[in-house]
């Protein structure tokens, strides 16, 4: 489903951010992308969400270059995507309803399907009762469940995680590894980078590991070794 | 866009004005200033406009007539200079008007008026008063005068005795230079003004934008549309542009009367609270339109840079 073909990433300085990585995801796969700061991860997603290009190689869904779309096409291929990162990126001014109605919005959806929606995959994170709050009056690991709720409601096909318990406590961990772990269990594609080894041993899939812009390893059912 | 789009954005841009409040106070406060610099314009282009208009009313050329100019010769020449396009106004002053208002000018000079009676008859000539449309026109048509006086004539004497352009040349090419060196001047510093206004409104807009930078990131990554993200920013501008508006045109309400009277005294011919009232539809469509356009316009651009990212 998703197939990166020798991308590779020069940045100014002539410095690869990556090396000539070939990587295939199928879909429903749950893989952990792990690496030291700097091997380039965050690239690679950056990558898959179109908001870098390759400076060679290309980077296919469903075998359509995504680098190669138009701005309409893009957007419909971002609908398609949920992302959760470290620090949330919740939009400050609106509540957590109107941060996850925001996604379905852009996606066209009517007011009744946001309506019935929201309040329903906010429950699914539980956040029943925080939908009127603003990310500033929740903890880290409410925002994170209100980022990956807005990143789930759109139903969509992938869902990249980029380093989502870089700020959260042992046991908000915990817990947004077993929500992701559940998203995928329900057919999503589920792409997260990270650095902590405790999160890769339980999710106990894929594992891709990075060093300098390379792909070093890739075991079907890896543990965090680096 | 579709209607259920424009009202989403309309929304969102509604509740983001309210709860960045802390930004759109700061956004409205500049523009204000800004409104309010070009509605000041506003007043002192129609001070100085008044005021330049006193001074032309001061500049005319008087053409005095011999004792003897037959009163329809004076009449005919008159009819021609009212023929001409640079001619405002002509006004006759026959012989025993000129007479009147001397007597009226000289009412308290016993001496004078005594003189004038032991003449027995009356020595004063008639007179023609000419206005131009522009101080520049007048040395055309004393050029025309000068031309007429060989023409009109009695008993091979000129009728016309004296016209008093060419005494005054000097004090009227000086007046023409300062009218014409006002308006441009104040050309020049209205444009500075305006241009300097705007660019601190965009800058100040751009700013607040440039605190969103991070949102439009993530609405770009939701898949949201250009104009998706766009539309809520420039409705924001658009209500930072009618709130300054509407406070810029409530500030000259009170200025105004304050100084209408001062303007009054000080100008004559204007008070600035009886413009500001006969005008004041126009003056609320000059700073609505101004503040509605520097909004969306500002707000449009800022946000265009981030979508480009």
């Amino acid at each position: 489903m998703i197939y990166f073909d020798q991308v590779s990433k020069l940045y100014n300085g002539g410095q690869a951010a990556l090396d000539k990585v070939t990587l295939s995801i199928a879909p429903k796969e749950f893989i952990s992308i792990v690496g030291h700061s700097g091997a380039g991860k965050t690239t690679l997603l950056k990558m898959l969400l179109a908001e870098e290009t390759p400076s060679q190689g290309g980077v296919f869904f469903e075998s359509t270059d995504i680098h190669g779309l138009t701005k309409l096409d893009l957007n419909n291929f971002r609908r398609r995507i949920g992302t959760v990162f470290q620090d949330f990126r919740l939009l400050p001014n609106k509540t957590a309803y109107e941060n996850i109605a925001f996604a379905m919005e852009a996606s066209g959806r009517t007011d009744e399907e946001i309506h019935s929606d929201v309040p329903h995959v906010l429950e699914l994170v539980d956040l029943g009762d925080k939908m009127w709050h603003f990310p500033r009056e929740l903890s880290g690991g409410e925002r994170q469940r209100v980022a990956i709720a807005r990143a789930i409601v759109n139903q969509p096909d992938i869902v990249i995680a980029d380093e989502p318990t870089g700020n959260l406590d042992p046991i908000n961990t915990y817990e947004i590894v077993q929500i992701l772990k559940k998203i995928n269990d329900l057919g999503t594609m589920v792409v997260l980078t990270t650095h902590n080894k405790g999160v890769v041993d339980s999710v106990g899939g894929r594992v891709i590991t990075m060093d300098n812009g390379r792909i070093i390893r890739d075991d079907k059912k890896g543990k965090y070794a680096l | 866009m579709t209607w259920v789009n424009l009202k989403r954005i309309i929304k969102s841009g509604f509740v983001s004005f309210w709860r960045n409040n802390v930004v759109s106070f700061a956004s409205i406060l500049v523009m204000t200033m800004t409104l309010f610099v070009l509605g000041s314009i506003l007043f002192v282009g129609a001070t100085l406009d008044a005021s330049l208009n006193q001074i032309r009313d001061k500049v005319d050329i008087n053409v005095y007539f011999v004792t003897e100019a037959p009163e329809e010769d004076i009449l005919a020449l008159k009819r021609s200079l009212e023929s001409l396009s640079e001619v405002a106004s002509v006004e006759y002053v026959s012989r025993e008007q000129a007479l009147e208002r001397f007597r009226s000018r000289h009412e308290n000079d016993q001496l004078t008026l005594q003189a004038l009676d032991e003449l027995g008859e009356n020595p004063l000539g008639a007179n023609l008063n000419i206005k131009a449309k522009e101080t520049s026109q007048y040395e055309g048509i004393a050029e025309f005068l000068g031309n007429e006086s060989a023409l009109s004539t009695v008993d091979d004497i000129p009728i016309i005795d004296k016209v008093n352009y060419f005494q005054n040349k000097n004090a009227i090419d000086k007046l023409s230079e300062i009218i014409d060196s006002s308006e441009t001047f104040s050309l020049i510093i209205i444009a500075i003004l305006v241009i300097a206004s705007v660019i601190i409104t965009f800058n100040t807009i751009r700013l607040a934008i440039y605190t969103s930078k991070d949102e439009i990131s993530v609405m770009k990554l939701v898949g949201a549309s250009n104009s998706y993200i766009r539309g809520p920013f420039v409705f924001e501008g658009i209500m930072y542009g009618i709130v300054s508006a509407l406070i810029t045109l409530i500030l000259f309400y009170p200025l105004t009367i304050w100084l209408g009277p001062l303007t009054e005294n000080f100008f004559s011919d204007i008070n600035l609270f009886d413009y500001y009232v006969d005008k004041f539809s126009k003056i609320f469509f000059i700073i609505l339109g101004s503040g509605v356009l520097l909004g969306a316009v500002s707000s449009y651009l800022a946000v265009r840079k981030y979508l480009k990212k």
